[in-house]
């Protein structure tokens, strides 16, 4: 059975529909990239799969035994107020809360897991930094931190290489492959970088005025896809 | 007037006076770190309002024990207003102001047309600014109030991590399986416990100060949650003790000297924020 299945999916705010009729179903390991042009629904599909948001029509499915509690998100912009005191620490630790339910406190074992989470985005210097004081780049790779604590089946990024480096850049998208690859981690991915889909993701959906949902090597001959200068 | 001071501290109303005082300072500067950053303050002003209102009709109904009908009816305009807010923001904020103002109205009309005492502006004044009431409690109030804010200190203990977690980022959590709607009610009625036991210690008009001044004050210096709310909380009780140990011996308003205290913690934060960043 598929992990997260989306069968005539309507999304819209207040009863107007910015996007109708989308269907399209993932399994356990996929790697799906979702493209689409500014304004066409992508965060709105995202949030409405984490049930942020609810859906105009249609259904959301979870199978797999996915629950809510296995997800993580990154988002595309976190509203977070300018002033908040909150160390990297604390922010990544936070992730862990989703697997608590009514337990207080944080096990050890959580503790190392978001240890090791900064470890492996390079965070550990900045651990006991404050969050506002940090750059938009160190920034993303806090909450990309956030999310890998959340998870161990499914991640959700919106956009998570914007206001990126090159080299951090490639360094995320090989440490989201190897996510997706070594632990077997489901990953839906929001992006405008049409290329590292391209490369990266077993299946690619392109919302927008035309649909298309199917196989990474599909795209190219959907007649959506213009290679950069064609 | 240092002996002065020896003096009432032999009495035990004085005793009784300076633990409770504790505990609500320690209760309501935890929370305020909380309010100011989910941005609540507002919340927080309406509610005092609402409190008011409260114990107005309670005084008017002649309650010996005025906490029965106060309490209940602020925690329920507390979860009231929390989903008020949760649906659209313009119009939380507008019924915020309608109960608050509404309430403020209301009690003030219930004083002046059923006055218990002859004194009616006194008892407002009072009512307003806490005066000295908390220096009158009875026995049971120091035992409610004791008991009260013990159990919402160790609420806030068991809560923190998921009162960050809701605070710092609603959607996020919500999104990874946290119940944030669990969260912000338990965040709503402790608010509201913490307004109802605060009333007696500054009076209705003065809470915001006591709940907003220690967290601002500690986030000029720190930067991490947990930093801002131990300081907040030292800071808090430091300034009540010394507010109402100034205010006992020389004889001043024990709420607004208590402000006035952490005003003036405020005003040292913030040079000493400024200094450290300069
Ligand atoms: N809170 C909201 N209320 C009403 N309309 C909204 C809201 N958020 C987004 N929209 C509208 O929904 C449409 C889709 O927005 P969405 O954020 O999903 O786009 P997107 O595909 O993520 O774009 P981008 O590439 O810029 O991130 C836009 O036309 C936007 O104006
Ligand atoms: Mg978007």
């Amino acid at each position: 059975m598929a992990q997260l299945t989306c069968q005539d999916l309507s999304l819209g705010y207040e009863g107007r529909e910015i996007l109708g009729h989308l269907s399209f179903s993932v399994q356990a390991g996929d790697y799906l990239c979702i493209v689409g042009e500014n304004g066409s629904g992508k965060t709105t599909l995202m949030k409405t799969i984490l049930g942020l948001h609810a859906p105009l029509r249609g259904q959301i499915i979870t199978g797999d035994g996915l629950k809510q509690n296995e997800i993580g998100y990154l988002p595309q912009q976190t509203p977070v107020q300018r002033d908040f005191p909150a160390s990297v620490r604390e922010i990544v630790l936070s992730g862990c809360q989703g697997r608590c339910g009514l337990r207080p406190f944080y096990t050890r074992a959580e503790k190392r897991l978001a240890a090791d989470n900064m470890e492996k985005l390079g965070l550990s210097p900045l651990a006991g930094r404050c969050y506002r004081e940090l750059s938009g780049g160190q920034q993303q790779r806090v909450l990309l931190a956030r999310a890998l604590c959340a998870t161990q089946k499914l991640l959700l990024l919106d956009e998570p290489v914007s206001g990126l480096d090159p080299k951090v850049t490639a360094e995320l998208y090989q440490l989201i492959a190897d996510l997706n690859a070594r632990d077997g981690i489901t990953v839906i991915m929001i992006s405008h970088d049409i290329s590292a889909a391209l490369r990266y993701a077993s299946h690619i959906l392109h919302i927008g005025d035309r649909v298309f949902f199917g196989a990474r090597d599909e795209y190219p001959k959907s007649g959506l896809f213009r290679p950069k200068g064609a | 007037m240092f002996a002065k001071l020896l003096l009432y501290l032999q009495y035990p109303f004085v005793q009784y006076a300076l633990i409770v005082g504790t505990l609500i300072a320690l209760c309501s500067s935890l929370l305020g770190v909380t309010l100011v950053l989910k941005r609540f303050s507002f919340i927080g002003d309406g509610l005092s309002h609402v409190a008011f209102g409260a114990m107005a009709a309670a005084s008017v109904l002649r309650l010996s024990d005025s906490m029965a009908l106060v309490l209940p009816v602020t925690v329920l305009c507390a979860v009231l207003l929390l989903r008020a807010g949760q649906n659209t923001r313009i119009q939380g904020d507008a019924s915020i102001a309608i109960l608050s103002v509404g309430a403020l109205a209301i009690g003030y009309l219930l004083m002046h047309l059923y006055p218990v005492s002859s004194n009616v502006s006194g008892d407002v004044c009072s009512t307003l600014f806490g005066s000295t009431s908390i220096l009158t409690l009875t026995r049971g109030e120091v035992w409610a109030c004791v008991i009260l804010s013990v159990l919402s200190i160790a609420a806030f203990a068991l809560f923190y991590h998921k009162i960050f977690a809701v605070t710092f980022d609603e959607s996020f959590a919500r999104a990874t399986g946290t119940d944030a709607r669990l969260y912000n009610l338990v965040i709503a009625v402790m608010i509201a416990v913490m307004i109802v036991l605060a009333m007696n210690l500054v009076g209705s008009l003065l809470i915001s100060a006591l709940v907003i001044f220690p967290a601002l004050s500690a986030m000029r210096l720190f930067r991490s949650f947990r930093a801002v709310t131990i300081c907040s909380a030292c800071l808090s009780v430091c300034c009540t003790l010394c507010g109402m140990l100034t205010a006992v011996a020389a004889s001043t308003p024990v709420g607004a000297t208590i402000v006035a205290v952490d005003m003036a913690a405020f005003a040292l934060f913030c040079a000493a924020g400024a200094l450290r960043d300069a």
